[in-house]
């Protein structure tokens, strides 16, 4: 056995003439928590019900645990748990007959059946719930059912296509927490989301954008990535106007409002720094802050997309 | 397959039923509806046909004849009009179906042995019960001009051939007694087509398919394990209706019972994998319902010859009911009902239903098997 959990090569999946996923390869490691980021109709959810075995590719490979997906579905499916972006547990059957059916579905051993049932309500802390409708259930907890339920036959890959989404924050960091548990324990996690922040907690993460993968790698790596530009960080008293000004300094590349200050991508930071200090002296604008700081994982995300974008266009 | 898969499957539905009180209410007052007013509704027995007489004749022999009418269950004499025009109203306004002239001469003709001849008036709108009421009176006509023949004229000779029938089966000849077991065939064909044919379709709906398509689960599993559980609902409507049958409508049942129970279990196997093949053919549950309906509720009244014999009908028809399960469950069911034969008589039927059941589960499972997310 290699060391990989998941390998997805040339992945194509088009639908008439719309591409939704266009050549994804992929590789992630065991344990690994593996992000999968994009907005709205990148191909996330595509991609992963490729890798699932739900949906046919149109062509390309996915190996789950060095077993072709196309090949042997069914060794896949025990061998994976997947949690739909839409909720799909039966709302009309209570917390514990919903626990029972997938564990008969997954084929949990009867011996292990009531300790992994236990497991699951703990973790999902539906123990004193189990008994309730799950329809009456709010999305938090519902989300966690949903997990638990996903991990009853103890599955080494894990598959959660935006499983806080909707999802109050505090909430969502309890179920990271899980994510977190559940990939210290061995089992290789692949999730997708849309919450930049959430992308911090990934160990690998891939950014989709219109049906391809445009980067790939650790989130420090990602970082460091957008090297032919940097980052200042410029607070002033006046930002519209500073906005303004800046627009005829050279070196500058975008300005951006960010919280209360701007974020100034530049050319050559530190000649590009003296410019700018001298043009708002100039024009009498007090800086508090100037400073190069190095990018969010949402600011190297937007700027990749909005490459892309005026690439395409 | 896995046993423990399909069980699940089973437990599953049995707590989505159980859950669903209404529609379980439904499932089973269904039955009930149906069988009581259809079985009413569904009368084909002509009795009590109401009629005029316009006697011109006015002799004893007509007095006679009308008695003959008046005495039988089949005519109920509304009156005694004195032409022909009460006659025609009266029809136009559908008080009668029949008007019986006789004319003058009636009985002298009788009397000098040339016979006698009525005429009949027919409301021939309902094409149907009117060729019967002309049946009906023909037969009283002629019965009592040969019988006066026969008096009058040679009183010594034997009398003209009688030939007397006996009805086998439904001696009474009771329409209620061949529509009921068929109806009961029908209504089972019509519940258990329901009752299965949401069942896929729902879970598309509520996005539940995609959790099940990423488990273990295979096809002939979720088929056998749905199936097995309207299996249970369906037979508890067949015993509803077997009851409602016997007790309120007084059906003899002259067969086995064994042979009962073991058609209706082929019959709705094969019907509940058929709800199941056109749930899993639409990803709406109202598009399942409708295609549900449309292809149990028409063949099954039309195709299956509950009323309508099969042998009479165009070719096309007589061919496509061939696929129609009811039609053999509705032939099985007259047989064990009003024959009391045993399963010699009826193994041919058998063995259709069981291809049936055995060709739809097929196309069930590879329709399933062909299922994924779009």
């Amino acid at each position: 056995m290699n060391g990989l959990a998941l390998q997805a090569r040339d992945l194509v999946k088009s639908f008439g003439d719309f591409v939704a996923v266009d050549h994804v390869t992929l590789e992630v490691a065991r344990g690994e928590i593996f992000g999968f980021l994009g907005p709205n109709g990148a191909g996330k959810s595509t991609t992963i019900r490729m890798l699932c075995g739900l949906l046919t590719p149109t062509s390309g490979l996915a190996l789950i645990n060095g077993i072709d997906v196309a090949k042997d579905p069914e060794e896949v499916r025990r061998n994976l748990g997947y949690m739909s972006q839409k909720f799909s547990l039966y709302d009309d059957l209570t917390v514990e007959q919903n626990i029972d059916f997938f564990a008969g579905m997954y084929g949990v051993p009867r011996d292990r059946r009531n300790q992994r049932k236990e497991y699951a309500l703990e973790m999902a802390r539906l123990g004193e719930r189990r008994a309730a409708l799950t329809g009456s259930l709010s999305g938090g907890w519902k989300q966690r059912l949903a997990l638990g339920c996903a991990i009853l036959h103890d599955p080494p890959i894990l598959f959660l296509d935006e499983p806080t989404s909707g999802v109050d924050p505090i909430v969502r960091g309890v179920f990271w927490d899980l994510i977190r548990g559940l990939s210290a324990t061995g089992h290789t996690i692949f999730v997708s989301t849309h919450y930049m922040d959430e992308a911090e907690y990934c160990h690998r993460l891939a950014l989709m954008h219109r049906g391809k993968v445009i980067a790939l790698g650790t989130p420090s790596e990602l970082r460091h990535k957008q090297s032919a530009h940097s980052l200042l960080r410029l607070d002033s008293s006046e930002p519209l106007e500073t906005m303004r000004a800046l627009e005829q300094v050279s070196g500058v590349v975008d300005v951006a409002v960010f919280g209360g200050g701007l974020h100034v991508t530049v050319d050559d930071p530190d000649a590009t720094a003296e410019r700018i200090r001298q043009k708002l002296t100039a024009a009498a604008i007090d800086i508090h802050r100037l400073e190069k700081i190095l990018p969010s994982l949402e600011d190297v995300f937007v700027s990749m997309i909005e490459g892309e974008e005026r690439r395409a266009a | 397959m896995s046993f423990r898969r399909t069980r699940a499957v089973f437990v599953k539905e049995l707590h989505h039923i159980t859950r669903d009180s209404r529609s379980l209410a439904l499932a089973l007052a269904m039955p009930v509806m149906m069988l009581l007013l259809y079985g009413y509704a569904l009368s084909l027995d002509v009795d009590h046909i109401p009629a005029l007489v316009y006697d011109q004749d006015n002799t004893s022999a007509s007095r006679d004849l009308i008695r003959q009418f008046e005495g039988s269950r089949f005519f109920t004499i509304r009156g005694f009009p004195a032409g022909y025009r009460q006659i025609e109203h009266d029809i136009n306004f559908s008080t009668i179906l029949i008007g019986i002239v006789i004319p003058r001469g009636f009985g002298d003709d009788l009397q000098s042995g040339r016979g006698g001849e009525v005429q009949l008036l027919v409301d021939g709108s309902d094409s149907n019960t009117s060729a019967i009421a002309i049946g009906y009176a023909e037969s009283i006509v002629q019965g009592y001009s040969a019988r006066a023949r026969v008096r009058n004229v040679t009183p010594a000779a034997p009398p003209p051939v009688d030939a007397r029938m006996r009805v086998w089966y439904n001696s009474s000849l009771e329409s209620k007694n061949y529509v009921v077991p068929g109806l009961i065939a029908v209504i089972l064909m019509i519940l258990a087509g329901q009752l299965t044919s949401l069942t896929i379709a729902r879970e598309w709906e509520m996005g539940t398919m995609e959790q099940l398509l990423s488990t273990p689960l295979r096809p002939a599993e979720m088929l056998l394990g749905k199936m097995a559980a309207y299996f249970v609902v369906g037979l508890v409507d067949s015993a509803i209706a077997l009851i409602i049958g016997l007790v309120v409508f007084t059906v003899p049942f002259r067969g086995s019972f064994l042979v009962l129970v073991a058609s209706t279990c082929l019959f709705l196997f094969g019907v509940l994998c058929w709800g199941i093949f056109i749930s899993a053919g639409s990803r709406t549950q109202v598009e399942a319902y409708q295609m549900g309906m449309l292809s149990t509720f028409l063949p099954g009244f039309l195709m299956s010859g509950f009323v309508f014999a099969i042998d009479t009908m165009p070719k096309l028809i007589q061919v496509i009911s061939v696929v129609v399960p009811a039609r053999y469950f509705v032939a099985i069911l007259k047989s064990v009902f009003l024959k009391g034969v045993g399963m010699s008589a009826i193994w041919d039927q058998m063995v259709f239903l069981a291809i049936f059941g055995g060709l739809v589960f097929w196309l069930a499972a590879r329709k399933l098997r062909n299922q994924k997310v779009a």
